[in-house]
Protein backbone atom coordinates (compact mmCIF):
# COMPACT_ATOMS: atom_id res chain seq x y z
CA UNK A 1 0.00 0.00 0.00
CA UNK A 2 1.69 3.24 -0.87
CA UNK A 3 1.87 6.11 2.19
CA UNK A 4 -1.86 7.06 3.40
CA UNK A 5 -2.83 8.35 7.01
CA UNK A 6 -3.91 5.37 7.75
CA UNK A 7 -0.91 3.90 7.68
CA UNK A 8 1.05 5.80 9.40
CA UNK A 9 4.94 5.03 9.37
CA UNK A 10 7.16 4.46 12.12
CA UNK A 11 10.61 5.70 12.30
CA UNK A 12 13.03 3.93 13.48
CA UNK A 13 17.37 4.93 14.22
CA UNK A 14 18.29 3.37 11.00
CA UNK A 15 16.02 5.54 8.63
CA UNK A 16 17.31 8.92 9.72
CA UNK A 17 18.40 9.89 5.96
CA UNK A 18 16.12 11.15 3.78
CA UNK A 19 15.96 14.71 3.45
CA UNK A 20 12.13 15.35 2.58
CA UNK A 21 9.08 15.11 4.10
CA UNK A 22 6.18 13.47 2.29
CA UNK A 23 3.12 15.01 1.72
CA UNK A 24 0.02 11.83 2.06
CA UNK A 25 -2.64 14.23 0.35
CA UNK A 26 -0.21 14.03 -3.17
CA UNK A 27 -1.25 10.08 -4.56
CA UNK A 28 0.29 11.19 -7.97
CA UNK A 29 -2.33 13.59 -8.60
CA UNK A 30 -3.37 16.77 -5.99
CA UNK A 31 -1.31 19.51 -6.33
CA UNK A 32 -0.42 19.39 -9.83
CA UNK A 33 -2.14 20.96 -13.12
CA UNK A 34 -2.66 17.99 -15.61
CA UNK A 35 -0.62 18.70 -17.98
CA UNK A 36 1.95 16.62 -19.93
CA UNK A 37 5.12 16.18 -17.68
CA UNK A 38 3.65 18.73 -14.96
CA UNK A 39 5.84 16.05 -12.67
CA UNK A 40 9.31 16.21 -14.21
CA UNK A 41 8.91 20.20 -14.72
CA UNK A 42 8.23 20.83 -10.95
CA UNK A 43 10.72 18.52 -9.73
CA UNK A 44 13.21 20.76 -11.73
CA UNK A 45 11.60 23.77 -10.46
CA UNK A 46 14.01 26.83 -8.61
CA UNK A 47 10.66 26.65 -6.51
CA UNK A 48 11.64 24.29 -3.29
CA UNK A 49 8.11 23.30 -2.37
CA UNK A 50 7.13 22.66 -6.03
CA UNK A 51 9.93 20.40 -6.12
CA UNK A 52 9.46 18.56 -2.79
CA UNK A 53 5.39 18.14 -4.15
CA UNK A 54 6.79 16.85 -7.59
CA UNK A 55 9.31 14.44 -5.85
CA UNK A 56 6.46 13.15 -3.73
CA UNK A 57 4.91 12.09 -6.63
CA UNK A 58 7.55 10.56 -8.10
CA UNK A 59 8.02 8.26 -4.70
CA UNK A 60 4.91 7.30 -4.69
CA UNK A 61 5.03 6.08 -8.27
CA UNK A 62 8.21 4.35 -8.17
CA UNK A 63 9.70 3.45 -4.41
CA UNK A 64 7.93 0.06 -4.89
CA UNK A 65 10.06 -0.54 -8.05
CA UNK A 66 12.47 1.00 -6.28
CA UNK A 67 12.03 -1.08 -2.85
CA UNK A 68 11.59 -4.17 -4.57
CA UNK A 69 14.26 -4.23 -7.34
CA UNK A 70 17.13 -3.66 -5.06
CA UNK A 71 15.94 -6.30 -3.11
CA UNK A 72 15.95 -8.94 -5.65
CA UNK A 73 18.04 -7.68 -8.29
CA UNK A 74 20.84 -6.48 -5.53
CA UNK A 75 20.19 -9.15 -3.38
CA UNK A 76 20.08 -6.71 0.01
CA UNK A 77 19.04 -7.67 3.07
CA UNK A 78 15.52 -5.64 4.12
CA UNK A 79 17.58 -3.05 6.21
CA UNK A 80 20.14 -1.91 3.54
CA UNK A 81 17.11 -2.31 0.83
CA UNK A 82 15.14 0.34 3.12
CA UNK A 83 17.63 2.42 3.57
CA UNK A 84 19.04 2.60 0.24
CA UNK A 85 15.28 3.23 -1.23
CA UNK A 86 15.43 6.19 1.30
CA UNK A 87 18.59 7.29 -0.09
CA UNK A 88 17.94 6.88 -3.61
CA UNK A 89 14.77 9.27 -3.36
CA UNK A 90 16.81 11.55 -0.87
CA UNK A 91 19.75 11.98 -3.94
CA UNK A 92 17.25 12.66 -6.53
CA UNK A 93 16.14 15.64 -4.07
CA UNK A 94 19.59 16.35 -3.12
CA UNK A 95 21.60 16.17 -6.04
CA UNK A 96 19.54 17.32 -8.40
CA UNK A 97 19.72 14.33 -10.27
CA UNK A 98 16.20 14.30 -11.45
CA UNK A 99 17.34 17.60 -13.34
CA UNK A 100 20.19 15.88 -14.95
CA UNK A 101 17.65 13.92 -16.87
CA UNK A 102 17.02 14.21 -20.34
CA UNK A 103 13.90 12.72 -22.05
CA UNK A 104 15.16 12.47 -25.22
CA UNK A 105 17.97 10.23 -24.37
CA UNK A 106 15.84 7.87 -21.97
CA UNK A 107 12.58 7.33 -20.57
CA UNK A 108 12.30 8.50 -17.26
CA UNK A 109 11.89 4.76 -15.79
CA UNK A 110 15.08 3.35 -17.25
CA UNK A 111 17.43 6.60 -16.04
CA UNK A 112 16.02 6.10 -12.59
CA UNK A 113 17.21 2.18 -12.53
CA UNK A 114 20.56 3.26 -14.01
CA UNK A 115 20.77 5.99 -10.80
CA UNK A 116 19.46 3.21 -8.59
CA UNK A 117 21.78 0.29 -9.65
CA UNK A 118 24.81 3.17 -9.61
CA UNK A 119 23.57 3.45 -6.08
CA UNK A 120 23.29 -0.01 -4.95
CA UNK A 121 26.62 -0.61 -6.70
CA UNK A 122 27.97 1.86 -4.23
CA UNK A 123 26.89 1.00 -1.05
CA UNK A 124 29.45 2.01 0.73
CA UNK A 125 29.40 5.24 -0.24
CA UNK A 126 25.64 5.69 0.28
CA UNK A 127 25.85 4.18 3.54
CA UNK A 128 28.12 6.99 4.67
CA UNK A 129 25.52 9.79 3.56
CA UNK A 130 23.19 7.96 5.19
CA UNK A 131 25.07 8.44 8.31
CA UNK A 132 25.89 12.06 7.77
CA UNK A 133 22.37 12.34 7.39
CA UNK A 134 20.90 11.93 10.71
CA UNK A 135 18.27 14.08 12.02
CA UNK A 136 15.97 14.83 9.09
CA UNK A 137 12.83 13.79 8.24
CA UNK A 138 12.70 10.66 6.24
CA UNK A 139 10.03 9.07 3.77
CA UNK A 140 6.95 7.37 5.18
CA UNK A 141 7.31 4.11 3.28
CA UNK A 142 5.32 1.12 4.18
CA UNK A 143 7.76 -1.08 3.53
CA UNK A 144 6.53 -4.13 5.47
CA UNK A 145 3.68 -4.02 2.69
CA UNK A 146 6.34 -4.16 -0.13
CA UNK A 147 8.62 -7.42 2.04
CA UNK A 148 5.06 -8.79 1.49
CA UNK A 149 5.08 -8.37 -2.12
CA UNK A 150 8.24 -9.53 -2.50
CA UNK A 151 8.30 -12.78 -1.39
CA UNK A 152 5.97 -13.39 -3.52
CA UNK A 153 8.28 -12.31 -6.88
CA UNK A 154 10.89 -14.34 -8.58
CA UNK A 155 14.29 -13.04 -9.14
CA UNK A 156 14.58 -11.18 -12.43
CA UNK A 157 16.98 -12.83 -14.42
CA UNK A 158 20.29 -11.14 -15.81
CA UNK A 159 19.06 -9.54 -18.68
CA UNK A 160 15.36 -8.73 -17.55
CA UNK A 161 15.84 -5.81 -15.33
CA UNK A 162 14.42 -3.60 -16.94
CA UNK A 163 11.47 -5.79 -17.73
CA UNK A 164 11.25 -6.90 -14.10
CA UNK A 165 11.37 -2.95 -13.09
CA UNK A 166 9.03 -2.20 -15.70
CA UNK A 167 6.50 -5.07 -14.69
CA UNK A 168 7.11 -3.62 -10.96
CA UNK A 169 6.52 -0.04 -11.92
CA UNK A 170 3.13 -1.22 -14.02
CA UNK A 171 1.87 -2.86 -10.80
CA UNK A 172 2.45 0.92 -8.53
CA UNK A 173 0.96 2.63 -11.42
CA UNK A 174 -2.24 0.31 -11.24
CA UNK A 175 -2.25 0.12 -7.83
CA UNK A 176 -2.19 3.90 -7.25
CA UNK A 177 -4.71 4.63 -9.66
CA UNK A 178 -7.09 2.09 -7.78
CA UNK A 179 -6.96 3.52 -4.87
CA UNK A 180 -7.65 6.77 -6.48
CA UNK A 181 -10.00 5.45 -8.03
CA UNK A 182 -11.91 3.79 -5.05
CA UNK A 183 -11.73 6.95 -3.29
CA UNK A 184 -13.34 9.13 -6.49
CA UNK A 185 -15.89 6.63 -5.94
CA UNK A 186 -16.64 6.74 -2.70
CA UNK A 187 -16.93 10.98 -3.56
CA UNK A 188 -20.00 10.39 -5.94
CA UNK A 189 -21.26 7.39 -4.45
CA UNK A 190 -20.84 4.90 -6.88
CA UNK A 191 -19.24 2.34 -4.46
CA UNK A 192 -20.77 -0.59 -6.32
CA UNK A 193 -19.22 0.15 -9.46
CA UNK A 194 -15.26 0.40 -7.79
CA UNK A 195 -16.76 -3.29 -6.23
CA UNK A 196 -17.77 -4.61 -9.65
CA UNK A 197 -14.35 -3.57 -11.64
CA UNK A 198 -12.17 -5.31 -7.97
CA UNK A 199 -14.56 -8.49 -8.82
CA UNK A 200 -13.78 -8.50 -12.32
CA UNK A 201 -10.30 -7.10 -12.71
CA UNK A 202 -8.65 -7.13 -9.94
CA UNK A 203 -10.24 -10.76 -8.12
CA UNK A 204 -10.69 -13.30 -10.04
CA UNK A 205 -13.94 -13.64 -9.03
CA UNK A 206 -16.50 -12.39 -12.03
CA UNK A 207 -15.83 -15.15 -14.20
CA UNK A 208 -16.80 -17.75 -12.25
CA UNK A 209 -20.45 -15.69 -11.52
CA UNK A 210 -23.27 -15.02 -13.92
CA UNK A 211 -24.17 -11.54 -14.36
CA UNK A 212 -27.57 -12.72 -12.53
CA UNK A 213 -25.83 -13.50 -9.54
CA UNK A 214 -23.51 -10.51 -9.57
CA UNK A 215 -26.52 -8.37 -9.55
CA UNK A 216 -28.03 -10.52 -6.69
CA UNK A 217 -25.09 -10.53 -4.71
CA UNK A 218 -24.65 -6.13 -5.37
CA UNK A 219 -28.44 -5.67 -5.63
CA UNK A 220 -28.35 -4.22 -8.53
CA UNK A 221 -30.56 -4.54 -11.82
CA UNK A 222 -29.05 -7.35 -14.35
CA UNK A 223 -28.07 -4.62 -17.29
CA UNK A 224 -26.92 -2.48 -14.67
CA UNK A 225 -23.59 -4.95 -14.08
CA UNK A 226 -22.25 -4.15 -17.38
CA UNK A 227 -22.84 -0.90 -17.06
CA UNK A 228 -21.64 0.00 -14.05
CA UNK A 229 -18.19 -2.07 -14.86
CA UNK A 230 -18.15 -0.17 -17.86
CA UNK A 231 -18.50 3.43 -16.23
CA UNK A 232 -15.51 1.76 -13.84
CA UNK A 233 -13.26 0.90 -16.43
CA UNK A 234 -13.68 4.06 -18.17
CA UNK A 235 -12.75 6.17 -14.86
CA UNK A 236 -9.90 3.97 -14.30
CA UNK A 237 -8.62 3.98 -17.66
CA UNK A 238 -8.94 8.19 -17.44
CA UNK A 239 -7.23 7.66 -14.09
CA UNK A 240 -3.93 5.97 -15.24
CA UNK A 241 -3.30 7.74 -18.14
CA UNK A 242 -3.49 10.77 -16.27
CA UNK A 243 -0.92 9.83 -13.86
CA UNK A 244 1.03 9.09 -17.29
CA UNK A 245 0.89 12.25 -18.63
CA UNK A 246 2.13 13.52 -15.60
CA UNK A 247 4.96 11.40 -15.34
CA UNK A 248 6.13 12.09 -18.83
CA UNK A 249 7.93 14.81 -20.65
CA UNK A 250 7.42 14.62 -23.71
CA UNK A 251 4.27 13.14 -26.24
CA UNK A 252 6.50 10.53 -27.52
CA UNK A 253 7.41 9.28 -24.21
CA UNK A 254 3.81 9.32 -22.79
CA UNK A 255 2.67 7.11 -26.02
CA UNK A 256 6.01 4.67 -25.33
CA UNK A 257 5.45 4.67 -21.33
CA UNK A 258 1.47 3.70 -22.08
CA UNK A 259 2.60 1.40 -24.26
CA UNK A 260 4.93 -0.38 -22.03
CA UNK A 261 2.23 -0.38 -19.33
CA UNK A 262 -0.38 -1.82 -21.36
CA UNK A 263 2.39 -4.35 -22.27
CA UNK A 264 1.90 -3.69 -26.36
CA UNK A 265 5.36 -4.26 -27.83
CA UNK A 266 7.42 -1.39 -29.14
CA UNK A 267 6.65 -0.08 -32.36
CA UNK B 1 -4.81 -2.48 -2.92
CA UNK B 2 -2.69 -5.69 -3.98
CA UNK B 3 -2.33 -6.38 -7.65
CA UNK B 4 -1.79 -9.87 -8.76
CA UNK B 5 0.49 -10.55 -12.20
CA UNK B 6 -3.07 -12.31 -13.72
CA UNK B 7 -4.56 -9.19 -12.16
CA UNK B 8 -2.08 -6.84 -14.23
CA UNK B 9 -3.08 -8.82 -17.54
CA UNK B 10 -7.10 -7.51 -16.70
CA UNK B 11 -6.08 -3.96 -16.07
CA UNK B 12 -4.47 -3.82 -18.49
CA UNK B 13 -7.18 -5.33 -20.96
CA UNK B 14 -9.60 -3.07 -19.06
CA UNK B 15 -7.37 0.38 -19.79
CA UNK B 16 -6.34 -0.43 -23.62
CA UNK B 17 -10.03 -1.62 -24.58
CA UNK B 18 -11.64 1.02 -26.55
CA UNK B 19 -14.44 3.24 -24.73
CA UNK B 20 -17.73 2.77 -27.09
CA UNK B 21 -19.76 5.06 -24.81
CA UNK B 22 -22.31 7.07 -27.09
CA UNK B 23 -21.08 5.64 -30.22
CA UNK B 24 -23.02 2.90 -32.68
CA UNK B 25 -20.83 0.03 -31.78
CA UNK B 26 -21.30 -2.22 -29.04
CA UNK B 27 -17.28 -3.92 -28.04
CA UNK B 28 -17.66 -7.67 -28.72
CA UNK B 29 -14.14 -9.08 -28.26
CA UNK B 30 -10.38 -8.53 -29.22
CA UNK B 31 -9.10 -9.93 -32.63
CA UNK B 32 -5.92 -9.08 -32.13
CA UNK B 33 -2.75 -6.31 -31.70
CA UNK B 34 -1.09 -4.54 -34.28
CA UNK B 35 1.93 -2.16 -33.84
CA UNK B 36 -0.66 0.51 -34.23
CA UNK B 37 -3.35 -0.62 -31.72
CA UNK B 38 -5.60 -3.31 -30.91
CA UNK B 39 -8.63 -4.94 -33.55
CA UNK B 40 -11.70 -5.22 -31.93
CA UNK B 41 -14.90 -7.27 -33.05
CA UNK B 42 -17.62 -4.58 -32.60
CA UNK B 43 -21.85 -4.81 -33.49
CA UNK B 44 -22.61 -1.67 -35.29
CA UNK B 45 -26.02 -1.31 -33.52
CA UNK B 46 -27.38 1.21 -36.47
CA UNK B 47 -26.92 -1.39 -39.39
CA UNK B 48 -26.74 -4.74 -36.99
CA UNK B 49 -23.69 -6.31 -38.65
CA UNK B 50 -21.00 -7.18 -36.98
CA UNK B 51 -17.51 -5.18 -38.37
CA UNK B 52 -13.75 -4.95 -37.42
CA UNK B 53 -12.73 -2.14 -35.88
CA UNK B 54 -8.83 -0.90 -35.63
CA UNK B 55 -8.22 1.04 -32.49
CA UNK B 56 -4.76 3.55 -31.24
CA UNK B 57 -3.57 1.94 -28.36
CA UNK B 58 -3.34 5.32 -26.71
CA UNK B 59 -5.67 8.39 -26.61
CA UNK B 60 -3.99 10.73 -28.35
CA UNK B 61 -5.77 11.99 -31.16
CA UNK B 62 -3.20 14.39 -32.06
CA UNK B 63 0.21 11.79 -32.06
CA UNK B 64 1.53 10.88 -35.54
CA UNK B 65 0.30 7.70 -34.71
CA UNK B 66 -3.60 8.85 -34.33
CA UNK B 67 -2.49 10.42 -37.87
CA UNK B 68 -0.83 7.46 -39.41
CA UNK B 69 -4.37 5.14 -38.01
CA UNK B 70 -6.21 7.94 -40.76
CA UNK B 71 -3.95 7.94 -43.32
CA UNK B 72 -3.95 4.16 -43.37
CA UNK B 73 -7.92 4.55 -43.97
CA UNK B 74 -7.63 6.64 -46.15
CA UNK B 75 -5.43 4.72 -48.86
CA UNK B 76 -7.54 1.43 -48.10
CA UNK B 77 -10.47 3.47 -48.92
CA UNK B 78 -8.99 4.26 -52.10
CA UNK B 79 -8.27 1.18 -53.12
CA UNK B 80 -11.69 -0.63 -53.80
CA UNK B 81 -10.70 -4.00 -55.48
CA UNK B 82 -11.56 -7.70 -54.05
CA UNK B 83 -8.90 -8.45 -52.67
CA UNK B 84 -8.06 -5.52 -50.17
CA UNK B 85 -10.42 -5.17 -47.03
CA UNK B 86 -12.81 -2.16 -47.32
CA UNK B 87 -13.12 0.68 -44.93
CA UNK B 88 -16.12 1.00 -43.55
CA UNK B 89 -16.35 4.41 -40.65
CA UNK B 90 -13.54 6.62 -39.17
CA UNK B 91 -13.70 9.01 -36.53
CA UNK B 92 -12.67 9.39 -32.48
CA UNK B 93 -13.66 7.53 -29.85
CA UNK B 94 -15.27 9.18 -26.81
CA UNK B 95 -11.99 8.69 -24.90
CA UNK B 96 -9.89 10.36 -27.72
CA UNK B 97 -8.61 7.21 -29.31
CA UNK B 98 -8.67 7.30 -33.45
CA UNK B 99 -10.37 4.23 -35.08
CA UNK B 100 -11.75 3.04 -38.32
CA UNK B 101 -14.37 0.10 -38.86
CA UNK B 102 -13.43 -2.17 -41.82
CA UNK B 103 -15.22 -5.42 -42.75
CA UNK B 104 -14.62 -8.20 -40.18
CA UNK B 105 -13.28 -10.50 -42.47
CA UNK B 106 -13.75 -14.42 -41.64
CA UNK B 107 -11.19 -16.94 -42.20
CA UNK B 108 -7.76 -17.64 -41.23
CA UNK B 109 -4.46 -15.62 -41.72
CA UNK B 110 -2.22 -17.24 -43.98
CA UNK B 111 0.39 -18.11 -41.73
CA UNK B 112 -2.42 -20.51 -39.96
CA UNK B 113 -3.60 -21.58 -43.19
CA UNK B 114 -0.87 -22.80 -45.03
CA UNK B 115 -0.96 -26.01 -43.89
CA UNK B 116 -4.31 -26.98 -44.90
CA UNK B 117 -2.96 -25.79 -48.63
CA UNK B 118 -2.53 -29.16 -50.41
CA UNK B 119 -0.81 -29.14 -53.57
CA UNK B 120 1.79 -26.56 -55.02
CA UNK B 121 -0.59 -25.04 -57.95
CA UNK B 122 -3.40 -24.66 -54.73
CA UNK B 123 -0.91 -22.69 -52.94
CA UNK B 124 0.49 -20.95 -56.62
CA UNK B 125 -3.15 -20.02 -57.40
CA UNK B 126 -3.87 -18.10 -53.68
CA UNK B 127 -0.19 -16.12 -54.15
CA UNK B 128 -1.72 -15.03 -57.23
CA UNK B 129 -4.60 -13.16 -55.61
CA UNK B 130 -2.53 -11.59 -53.41
CA UNK B 131 -0.45 -10.24 -56.74
CA UNK B 132 -3.50 -9.45 -57.71
CA UNK B 133 -4.56 -7.05 -54.73
CA UNK B 134 -1.00 -6.14 -54.97
CA UNK B 135 -0.27 -5.31 -58.54
CA UNK B 136 -3.42 -3.03 -58.49
CA UNK B 137 -2.40 -1.08 -54.93
CA UNK B 138 0.57 -0.52 -57.19
CA UNK B 139 -1.66 0.97 -60.29
CA UNK B 140 -3.16 3.17 -57.97
CA UNK B 141 0.72 4.47 -56.99
CA UNK B 142 0.45 2.51 -53.09
CA UNK B 143 3.11 0.15 -51.52
CA UNK B 144 2.21 -1.90 -49.15
CA UNK B 145 5.82 -2.42 -47.22
CA UNK B 146 4.52 -5.39 -45.29
CA UNK B 147 3.23 -8.13 -47.08
CA UNK B 148 3.97 -10.95 -45.07
CA UNK B 149 1.96 -14.43 -44.62
CA UNK B 150 0.42 -12.65 -41.13
CA UNK B 151 -1.07 -10.16 -43.14
CA UNK B 152 -2.89 -12.31 -45.92
CA UNK B 153 -6.40 -13.31 -44.83
CA UNK B 154 -8.22 -16.53 -46.60
CA UNK B 155 -11.49 -17.29 -46.41
CA UNK B 156 -13.71 -19.75 -46.17
CA UNK B 157 -14.22 -19.81 -50.15
CA UNK B 158 -10.90 -19.40 -50.78
CA UNK B 159 -11.05 -15.50 -51.08
CA UNK B 160 -8.08 -13.77 -50.14
CA UNK B 161 -7.41 -10.17 -48.94
CA UNK B 162 -4.33 -8.11 -47.70
CA UNK B 163 -4.69 -6.76 -45.05
CA UNK B 164 -2.90 -4.02 -42.74
CA UNK B 165 -1.51 -1.20 -44.66
CA UNK B 166 -0.38 0.51 -41.90
CA UNK B 167 3.08 1.05 -43.34
CA UNK B 168 1.75 1.70 -46.72
CA UNK B 169 3.55 4.42 -48.97
CA UNK B 170 2.26 6.61 -51.32
CA UNK B 171 4.79 6.88 -54.39
CA UNK B 172 2.49 8.94 -56.85
CA UNK B 173 0.52 11.34 -55.45
CA UNK B 174 -2.34 11.89 -58.36
CA UNK B 175 -2.94 8.24 -58.74
CA UNK B 176 -3.42 7.27 -55.63
CA UNK B 177 -6.22 10.45 -54.64
CA UNK B 178 -8.67 11.82 -56.53
CA UNK B 179 -8.90 15.35 -57.35
CA UNK B 180 -12.23 15.76 -56.67
CA UNK B 181 -11.86 13.91 -53.57
CA UNK B 182 -10.97 16.13 -50.44
CA UNK B 183 -11.34 14.61 -46.85
CA UNK B 184 -12.63 16.99 -44.47
CA UNK B 185 -10.39 14.67 -41.80
CA UNK B 186 -6.60 15.37 -43.90
CA UNK B 187 -5.40 15.30 -47.03
CA UNK B 188 -2.98 12.60 -48.07
CA UNK B 189 -0.35 15.50 -48.72
CA UNK B 190 -0.53 16.81 -45.14
CA UNK B 191 0.44 13.63 -43.81
CA UNK B 192 4.03 12.66 -43.16
CA UNK B 193 4.43 8.42 -43.58
CA UNK B 194 7.01 8.58 -41.07
CA UNK B 195 9.47 6.67 -43.24
CA UNK B 196 12.30 9.27 -43.33
CA UNK B 197 16.02 7.96 -44.73
CA UNK B 198 17.10 5.23 -42.07
CA UNK B 199 13.98 4.58 -40.47
CA UNK B 200 13.69 0.57 -41.04
CA UNK B 201 10.14 -0.08 -41.43
CA UNK B 202 8.96 -3.99 -42.30
CA UNK B 203 8.96 -7.35 -40.88
CA UNK B 204 12.50 -9.20 -40.80
CA UNK B 205 12.41 -11.96 -43.11
CA UNK B 206 10.07 -10.65 -45.42
CA UNK B 207 10.91 -7.30 -46.10
CA UNK B 208 13.37 -6.45 -49.12
CA UNK B 209 17.36 -5.59 -48.17
CA UNK B 210 16.53 -1.84 -48.94
CA UNK B 211 13.83 -1.80 -46.24
CA UNK B 212 16.09 -3.68 -43.72
CA UNK B 213 18.54 -1.03 -44.94
CA UNK B 214 16.61 1.41 -43.94
CA UNK B 215 17.33 3.10 -47.71
CA UNK B 216 13.85 4.00 -48.24
CA UNK B 217 14.59 6.01 -51.17
CA UNK B 218 15.16 3.17 -52.91
CA UNK B 219 11.63 1.27 -52.34
CA UNK B 220 9.18 0.83 -54.84
CA UNK B 221 7.19 -1.72 -56.68
CA UNK B 222 10.38 -4.24 -56.80
CA UNK B 223 9.86 -4.25 -53.05
CA UNK B 224 6.60 -5.81 -52.49
CA UNK B 225 7.65 -8.37 -55.29
CA UNK B 226 10.52 -9.54 -52.63
CA UNK B 227 7.94 -9.63 -50.05
CA UNK B 228 5.75 -12.01 -52.30
CA UNK B 229 9.19 -13.97 -53.29
CA UNK B 230 9.33 -14.51 -49.73
CA UNK B 231 5.75 -15.68 -49.26
CA UNK B 232 5.95 -17.93 -52.19
CA UNK B 233 9.31 -19.31 -50.25
CA UNK B 234 7.29 -19.74 -46.89
CA UNK B 235 4.60 -21.77 -48.90
CA UNK B 236 7.06 -23.74 -50.69
CA UNK B 237 9.34 -24.45 -47.77
CA UNK B 238 6.09 -25.27 -45.84
CA UNK B 239 4.96 -27.52 -48.24
CA UNK B 240 8.48 -29.08 -48.11
CA UNK B 241 7.93 -29.74 -44.25
CA UNK B 242 4.79 -31.07 -44.24
CA UNK B 243 3.35 -34.63 -43.42
CA UNK B 244 3.79 -35.52 -47.66
CA UNK B 245 7.30 -33.58 -48.58
CA UNK B 246 7.13 -32.58 -52.12
CA UNK B 247 10.32 -31.93 -53.63
CA UNK B 248 10.48 -28.06 -55.32
CA UNK B 249 10.35 -27.72 -59.33
CA UNK B 250 13.61 -26.07 -60.40
CA UNK B 251 11.15 -23.61 -62.11
CA UNK B 252 9.72 -22.53 -58.85
CA UNK B 253 12.99 -22.30 -57.45
CA UNK B 254 14.24 -19.93 -59.86
CA UNK B 255 10.60 -17.76 -59.80
CA UNK B 256 11.44 -17.58 -55.66
CA UNK B 257 15.30 -16.88 -56.15
CA UNK B 258 14.13 -14.15 -59.00
CA UNK B 259 11.77 -12.71 -57.06
CA UNK B 260 14.04 -12.45 -53.85
CA UNK B 261 16.94 -11.25 -55.60
CA UNK B 262 19.04 -8.47 -53.63
CA UNK B 263 19.11 -6.38 -56.42
CA UNK B 264 15.92 -4.82 -56.74
CA UNK B 265 17.34 -4.35 -61.01
CA UNK B 266 17.91 -8.49 -60.90
CA UNK B 267 14.40 -9.63 -59.31
CA UNK B 268 10.48 -8.92 -61.24
CA UNK B 269 10.57 -5.42 -62.16
CA UNK B 270 6.66 -5.55 -61.38
CA UNK B 271 3.90 -7.59 -59.96
CA UNK B 272 2.48 -8.28 -63.15
CA UNK B 273 5.96 -10.19 -64.49
CA UNK B 274 5.55 -12.24 -60.88
CA UNK B 275 2.19 -13.52 -61.36
CA UNK B 276 2.67 -14.18 -65.48
CA UNK B 277 5.73 -16.41 -64.74
CA UNK B 278 3.29 -18.01 -62.06
CA UNK B 279 0.77 -18.27 -65.01
CA UNK B 280 3.47 -19.92 -67.24
CA UNK B 281 4.49 -21.79 -64.65
CA UNK B 282 0.91 -23.51 -63.29
CA UNK B 283 0.26 -24.07 -67.68
CA UNK B 284 3.47 -25.78 -67.93
CA UNK B 285 4.49 -23.19 -70.09
CA UNK B 286 8.84 -21.95 -69.81
CA UNK B 287 8.81 -19.17 -67.34
CA UNK B 288 11.18 -16.09 -67.27
CA UNK B 289 13.15 -17.38 -64.33
CA UNK B 290 14.46 -20.47 -65.37
CA UNK B 291 15.82 -20.33 -68.93
CA UNK B 292 15.77 -24.21 -70.13
CA UNK B 293 17.63 -25.90 -72.98
CA UNK B 294 17.13 -26.57 -76.21
CA UNK B 295 16.51 -30.75 -75.33
CA UNK B 296 14.30 -29.63 -72.36
CA UNK B 297 12.07 -27.18 -74.90
CA UNK B 298 11.41 -29.88 -77.29
CA UNK B 299 10.37 -32.18 -74.28
CA UNK B 300 8.55 -29.64 -72.63
CA UNK B 301 6.35 -29.26 -75.64
CA UNK B 302 6.14 -32.71 -76.41
CA UNK B 303 4.56 -33.31 -72.95
CA UNK B 304 2.46 -30.52 -73.39
CA UNK B 305 0.98 -31.71 -76.78
CA UNK B 306 1.06 -35.04 -76.27
CA UNK B 307 -2.21 -35.88 -76.74
CA UNK B 308 -2.00 -34.98 -80.55
CA UNK B 309 1.29 -36.67 -81.03
CA UNK B 310 -0.33 -39.42 -79.76
CA UNK B 311 -2.82 -39.57 -82.13
CA UNK B 312 -0.92 -38.48 -84.93
CA UNK B 313 1.75 -41.11 -83.79
CA UNK B 314 -1.25 -43.76 -83.84
CA UNK B 315 -2.59 -42.74 -87.18
CA UNK B 316 0.99 -43.32 -88.27
CA UNK B 317 0.99 -46.74 -86.55
CA UNK B 318 -2.29 -47.39 -88.26
CA UNK B 319 -1.54 -46.67 -91.95
CA UNK B 320 1.84 -48.55 -91.38
CA UNK B 321 0.01 -51.28 -90.60
CA UNK B 322 -2.85 -50.73 -93.64
CA UNK B 323 0.62 -50.57 -96.12
CA UNK B 324 1.96 -53.40 -94.84
CA UNK B 325 -1.19 -55.62 -94.82
CA UNK B 326 -1.79 -54.57 -98.54
CA UNK B 327 1.87 -55.27 -99.61
CA UNK B 328 2.07 -59.20 -101.51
Amino acid sequence: MFPSPAQPYTPTSRHKCAAMSHDPNLDGRSGFPLTRGSMLIAARSDDPDDRRRALSALITAYWKPVYKYIRLKWNKDVEASEDLTQQFFTDLLERDLIKNYDPRKARLRTYLRVCLDGLAANEYKASQRIKRGGGLQFLPLDFESAEGEVKQLEIPAPGSEEDFFAREWARSVFELSLERLRKECETRNRQTQFKLLELYDVDEGGKELTYEQVAHQFGIKTSDVTNYLAYARREFRKIVLEQLQQMTATDEEYRREARALLGIDPE
Amino acid sequence: MKVSDSAIARLRAAVESPDLEGSRYHLLDKLGQGGMGGVYRVEDSILGRQVAMKVVAVPDSTSSLADRLLREAQIIARLEHPGIVPVHDVGTLPDGRVFYTMKLVQGKRLDAHAAELGTIPERLRLVQKVCDAVGFAHARGVLHRDLKPQNVMVGPFGEVLVMDWGLSKIIREQEATRPSDSSPILSFVSIQDGTSHGSVLGTPGYMSPEQERGDNTAIDERSDVFSLGAILQFLARDLAHSANPVARPRALTAIIKKATAVQPSNRYQDVADLSSDLSAYLDGLPVQAYPEGVFVGIWRWVVRNRVWLLMVLAYLIMRTLLILWRSP
